[in-house]
């Protein structure tokens, strides 16, 4: 049985009481999509400013529970800055974190070693694949991220 | 002659034995779905054991053993919400949502025009809002809305100027967020003095109060028979003789036909003319063990139980934490029924309901497929507490226990 401190670690606690880059910015020239969870009624905009092939700045809105919020302060944490290329990268290993081992586990094994260290503190979030249901709530900002990335203006 | 006694309902309740997390199940989910009594899990074990085939035109001996369950199910729920024209106005679907797509599919596509309005409610589940978006935008007639009230009640000080143009008021018994139960009979009255028919939800109503469509003078009644104590995958469908009768099929197949050639074909009479291909027959037994099981128990003696228990819920919760938990529902305990929407301040629906998992309790967050009612009181989701007849005071205890945990956690 997953112990509830695995979800609710004191990093994503930290993140969901006092969100990183919470706000707007203004379209244009910044991008903006919003993602939702059918399931929970979650919703989150995340807005991102691209210059040169780099995430120069990204802002979130929206609801939702402790994992989401926190997972898209994180986000916002880990992407701001880098080029698009290491954006993409970190979105591919997170993505992986939460579902490259999905099989794993139902074959009752424990979950994969990913290269957490490349990860930083979105290693707080590996908890949550324990809890298979709360993984919607963890990917919501990471899906939305991706869109907006894929509406940029070529 | 019934009897009741919720300790008694909760040993009927298999499921009611789990463990969960080291602590014995608190099931406060009814809402959502019911758990069934020993008497339909054996009821649909005993059907799958010792009656299977396939219902109708056979003769063979399990066969009409098997149409036998199937038909008394139809009689047993005609019976149950007094349909007056019997067995004939039963029509089993596979759910209360199908039987909503059936209304609007079949009837509504016929009685429907450009210039007509469908009349529903803010508190609507989709189950009775997108079949019939998805029918005006097929035909163009105009969906409308009665407002709720800031106290969670239907906003009835307009309904004469709302019910213009109206050929169908299609509302919810009771609401499953708000816990509302809506006056029926008085909108029944309202709708049939503008010359308007009346369909009502009760897939949250049916399986907590006593349900007489005679009474209430209604015109269109959809259920699940897995939110009354009986299993999933069949729903019901009623209406009256006269309307069905007119009633185009909404599914084709086997079953439904009075006659096939290559030129075409002609549909059965009765219900089986909606019921299209090979109905659920284990669920039809399960049914109708469950209907025998809940009118043992007497609808008025569970509604009763229901009420105390919610009353007694709603106090303690005021209570114990008044300023931190918002109950999104009446505080006033009349036309209520047993579901509690909770807003835990600072605290995510989501979260509070993992919490709660941790103390083997069972609610339910979300927006629980009312999306236009969340909109209307600004929220995304709620927790939701919904209370059945095995429900105890002691599920309760356990509930505010664990909630006490949650929000200490959060701080
Ligand atoms: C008021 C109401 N209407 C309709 C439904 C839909 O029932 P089902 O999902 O069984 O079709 C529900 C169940 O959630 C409900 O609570």
């Amino acid at each position: 049985m997953a112990g509830l401190e695995d979800l609710y670690k004191e990093i994503i606690m930290d993140h969901y009481r006092s969100p990183r880059n919470r706000g707007e910015l203004p379209t244009p020239p910044a991008v903006c999509t919003e993602g939702f969870n059918p399931l929970c009624g979650d919703q989150i905009t995340v807005y991102i400013d691209v210059t040169d092939g780099v995430l120069k700045d990204i802002k979130i809105t929206g609801q939702g529970c402790s994992i989401s919020q926190s997972s898209s302060s994180l986000m916002s944490a880990a992407v701001k800055g880098k080029s698009l290329e290491q954006v993409q990268e970190t979105i591919g290993t997170f993505k992986q974190l939460m579902t490259g081992h999905e099989t794993a586990l139902e074959d009752g094994g424990e979950p994969e070693k990913v290269d957490i260290r490349a990860l930083g503190e979105l290693a707080a979030l590996q908890g949550v694949v324990k809890f298979p249901v709360r993984i919607k709530c963890a990917v919501l900002a990471w899906n939305t991220l991706s869109q907006a990335l894929s509406e940029l203006p070529s | 002659m019934t009897s009741f006694n919720a300790a008694l309902v909760r040993a009927d309740t298999p499921q009611l034995t789990r463990v969960i997390n080291g602590y014995p199940i608190t099931y406060l989910d009814s809402g959502a779905t019911s758990l069934p009594p020993r008497a339909v899990i054996e009821a649909m074990s005993r059907h799958y054991e010792l009656h299977h085939a396939n219902v109708h035109r056979s003769v063979f001996q399990t066969a009409s053993e098997a149409t036998e369950a199937y038909e008394g199910a139809r009689l047993a729920i005609a019976k149950f919400i007094n349909a007056p024209g019997g067995a004939e106005e039963i029509v089993f679907t596979k759910n209360c949502t199908e039987s909503f797509n059936l209304l609007a599919r079949s009837w509504g596509r016929v009685n429907l025009k450009q210039g007509d309005v469908v009349l529903l409610s803010e508190m609507e589940h989709h189950a009775n809002i997108v079949p019939w978006f998805q029918l005006r935008d097929m035909l163009g007639f105009e969906v409308r809305f009665i407002p709720v009230t800031d106290d969670f009640r239907l906003d009835l000080s307009n309904i004469d100027e709302l019910m213009k143009g109206v050929k169908l008021l299609s509302v919810t018994g009771m609401s499953n967020v708000l816990g509302t139960i809506n006056p029926i009979k008085e909108l029944s009255a309202i709708a049939h003095k503008h010359g308007a028919l009346i369909a009502v939800d009760a897939a949250q109503s049916v399986a907590h109060s006593v349900t007489d469509v005679k009474d209430l003078d209604v015109d269109f009644m959809c259920f699940s028979a897995h939110k009354m104590l009986g299993p999933t995958g069949i729903g019901i469908f009623w209406t009256r003789k006269e309307i069905l009768r007119d009633m185009p099929p909404f599914l084709g197949g086997g079953g439904m036909i009075a006659d096939v050639s290559v030129d075409g074909y002609t549909p059965a009479n009765g219900p089986t003319r909606f019921e299209a291909g090979t109905p659920p027959i284990a669920e039809a037994a399960g049914l109708g063990a469950a209907v025998t099981y809940l009118t043992g128990l007497g609808m008025a003696n569970i509604a009763q139980h229901e009420h105390d228990l919610t009353g007694d819920a709603l106090t303690r919760l005021e209570l114990e934490f008044s300023g931190r938990i918002r109950v999104i529902g009446p505080r006033d305990m009349t036309n209520r029924g047993g579901v509690i929407s909770i807003d835990v301040d600072g605290v995510h629906p989501h979260d509070v309901a993992q919490m709660l998992d941790q103390f083997g309790v069972c609610v339910r967050p979300g927006h629980h497929c009312a999306k236009p009612l969340m909109k209307r009181f600004g929220l995304n989701a709620t927790a939701r507490i919904s209370y059945g007849p095995y429900s105890l005071v002691r599920d309760t205890d356990m509930l505010l226990e664990a909630l006490h945990s949650a929000i200490g956690m959060f701080g």
